[in-house]
């Protein structure tokens, strides 16, 4: 499960920033600043951070929705065009599954219509009703036909889903980017759809990016890891490796307070200021609310740099964190 | 896989659970209920019924004795007064006078105007031709204005297109009819300073052209510029705000985010997904203001002397002609109620959603 495809990635982002301009008064907004990260073939990467850090933007500019400010999206090797019809062909290998699915669907649209848009919309139109069919049955709706004429008002959170990933499916795309795909729905409807995607990852062969706060959702489904803060990726790898030997502070942090049952489960609540994008801190951007920078001594701290050194960013698939307290090679050099 | 430790969240056996219910709770076929529009009928045929009530009771019981009126400012003698009420069916207790009016009503006979000496269902329809083309006009208009300047500014809302347009809207919106249409007038008609007025100050149609052919129809469109401005630029704006306001809330909806992810481009987001689900608000009001268009604008009409429904209960309310008031009440009141029987049925192939309450 956890053997990386290390052929050309499905999806990659090299040096990745979206800035909002600034408003109301407020500074511009970094929301992704600075971000290497790689999807390889048939690979479930899951990207994990709290409100706020940046993964939604940068789930949209995998997508094509957002522009980025810096940096590259490649799609198998070649560079994204932001022209509209290199867009638009893009857009048929990449598809988007939203959070919300009951918003995700036009509420005028019944199934069929909902599921066949993008086909119809790349002129796919040949033989469109069976299109439909396999998308729906591939997505676990069967019979595909009792659905045909069904709105979305109609069906639970779970078929919703069902239903927006069918829709996902009918271009044959190659990635699919999630955004919260399970945040949703209820626990047990969740765990289907999670089955879903290892199951199109299996049989099809999807390459995905599984954008969530949940690393329950990671620890069921990811290959690897990557962990989000304040617009940068602070730690990636395994899932074993991230979720099992945390290495970055806030990793850990992230970690601790999911219920051990051993004796001395204590976990370590985050403190401070929450991540703002538009005043992103000097140096590491994690250490004001960083345990070991809390507890470091004064020598330990002007040692460490860590409130006046940028980090570097971390290259696209390697297994590493960005923490000046753990790699006393980058202190050396600095 | 059962190397790890407990991070899992519950997954396998509730799933399966799960979605064997969601398959056997649904029916498989809907079936089109005939039920809804036997209800909404029934519900029609009792406003119409209330109706006939408020209506009798208004000019019946009002204090004013119709006889007297109608006398009024001539000689009559006692025997001549009761000879008009044994007439016009005074001398009848109400309950019988109710029921006559229920009977002639069903009948389509509305009463007989006093004023006019004819029978009010005739003067109505005489009056309707030119209440539509006023109203059916400035009603084409506003709608299409507003809609379509509405649909631009919730899409880019806060964009300076947005700001005048809202501004503007808003502005004529808040202006009295009777003043717009004095300034329309005066501005237009009469001239002001070195600007010569060039329209038409009163009525439909010059008398002294002929009353068939092009000059006709090109003389009543000139007469029709007027009042039908001052309507369009009264009702047009609660078309550009209910737009606004409804793409505003469209907008965010992630199905749009769905659409454009999938390849669509902006306008065709905006036409295909987000006008259609945007334009149910609009699509009440359309049909409220249909509703309301056979009683004219009483205050436009008067102030451009237009020959239609309005004018004529303006005219009917200053004798007081009482038949004729209750007639035109009677129908005003009907074409509200058939049109909001329709625009309930139009929801339900407009709004899957409500197909199935």
């Amino acid at each position: 499960m956890t053997d990386i495809d290390t052929r050309t990635p499905a999806l990659e982002v090299r040096d990745l920033s979206v800035v909002y301009p600034a408003s109301g008064g407020r500074g511009p907004a970094r929301a992704v600043d600075g971000v290497n990260l790689s999807v390889g073939q048939g690979e479930i990467v899951a990207l994990i951070g709290e409100s706020g850090c940046g993964k939604s933007t940068l789930a949209r500019a995998l997508v094509g929705l957002v522009k980025p400010t810096g940096g590259q999206v490649l799609y198998q090797d070649t560079p994204l065009d932001y022209s509209a019809i290199a867009l638009k062909q893009y857009r048929r290998h990449t598809q988007l599954v939203l959070q919300d699915p009951g918003g995700a669907l036009n509420p005028k649209q019944n199934v069929y219509d909902a599921v066949a848009l993008g086909p119809r919309l790349h002129g796919l139109t040949d033989r469109l009703p069976e299109t439909v069919r396999n998308a729906l049955a591939q997505a676990g709706l069967r019979p595909p036909e009792d659905f045909f004429g069904r709105y979305p008002h109609e069906l639970s959170g779970g078929q919703q889903q069902r239903v927006v990933i069918a829709g996902a499916l009918a271009l044959n795309p190659s990635v699919i980017v999630a955004d919260e795909p399970v945040a949703s729905l209820d626990a047990s409807v969740r765990g289907e759809i999670l089955k879903l995607m290892l199951r199109l990852r299996d049989d099809l062969g999807l390459s995905a990016l599984v954008v969530s706060h949940d690393l329950g959702l990671a620890w069921n489904i990811a290959d690897r890891v990557a962990v989000m803060y304040l617009g940068r990726i602070v730690e990636q790898g395994t899932v074993e490796e991230v979720l099992l030997r945390p290495q970055h502070p806030y990793t850990q942090a992230l970690l601790s307070v999911i219920p051990s049952g051993a004796e001395d489960w204590r976990p370590t609540l985050l403190t401070g200021e929450p991540p703002d994008p538009t005043a992103i801190p000097a140096g590491c951007r994690f250490h004001p609310r960083c345990g070991r920078w809390a507890a470091a001594s004064a020598d330990e701290r002007a040692a460490s740099g860590c409130d006046r050194r940028e980090l570097p960013v971390l290259a696209p698939d390697a297994s590493a964190a960005a923490c000046h307290l753990l790699s006393p090679t980058a202190l050396e050099t600095a | 896989m059962s190397s790890r430790p407990a991070l899992a969240e519950p997954q396998t056996a509730e799933a399966a659970g799960t979605q064997a219910k969601a398959r056997t709770g649904r029916r498989p076929l809907r079936l089109p209920r005939p039920g809804y529009l036997v209800s909404k009928l029934a519900a029609a045929v009792v406003s119409f019924a209330v109706t006939l009530v408020i209506g009798f009771s208004l000019f019946n019981l009002m204090p004013a004795d119709p006889v007297r009126t109608m006398t009024r400012g001539r000689p009559v003698s006692e025997a001549e007064l009761l000879r008009l009420r044994v007439q016009l069916g005074l001398d009848k207790p109400v309950w019988e006078r109710f029921l006559d009016f229920v009977n002639d009503t069903l009948h389509g006979n509305l009463g007989y105007s006093w004023e006019y000496q004819q029978s009010v269902a005739s003067l109505t329809m005489d009056r309707l031709g030119p209440t539509l083309l006023l109203m059916g006009t400035s009603f084409a208009i506003s709608v299409v204005l507003g809609l379509w300047l509405g649909l631009r500014s919730g899409w880019r809302a806060g964009s300076l297109f947005d700001r005048i347009t809202s501004a503007t809207a808003l502005t004529l919106w808040s202006v009295p009819t009777f003043w717009l249409g004095m300034i329309l007038l005066i501005v237009f008609s009469v001239g002001v300073g070195p600007f010569h007025g060039f329209l038409p100050t009163a009525g439909m149609s010059d008398p002294t052209l002929p009353q068939t052919g092009m000059t006709h129809y090109l003389d009543v469109a000139k007469h029709l510029i007027l009042p039908a401005l001052t309507m369009v630029l009264v009702v047009y704006a609660q078309y550009v705000t209910i737009m606004r306001s409804s793409i505003i809330e469209e907008i965010g909806s992630p199905y749009l985010l769905t659409a454009r992810a999938k390849g669509l481009m902006d306008a065709a987001v905006r036409r295909k997904h987000a006008l259609p689900n945007a334009l149910l608000p609009s699509v009440t009001m359309i049909f409220m203001h249909l509703g309301t268009l056979i009683s004219g604008a009483v205050t436009v009409e008067a102030i451009f002397s237009w020959p239609g429904l309005g004018d004529l209960t303006f005219a009917a309310l200053k004798i007081p002609d009482l038949p004729l008031l209750q007639g035109t009440f009677i129908v005003f009141s009907a074409s509200v109620i058939i049109m909001n029987l329709l625009a309930d049925l139009a929801y339900r192939f407009l709004d899957p959603r409500v197909r199935d309450q």
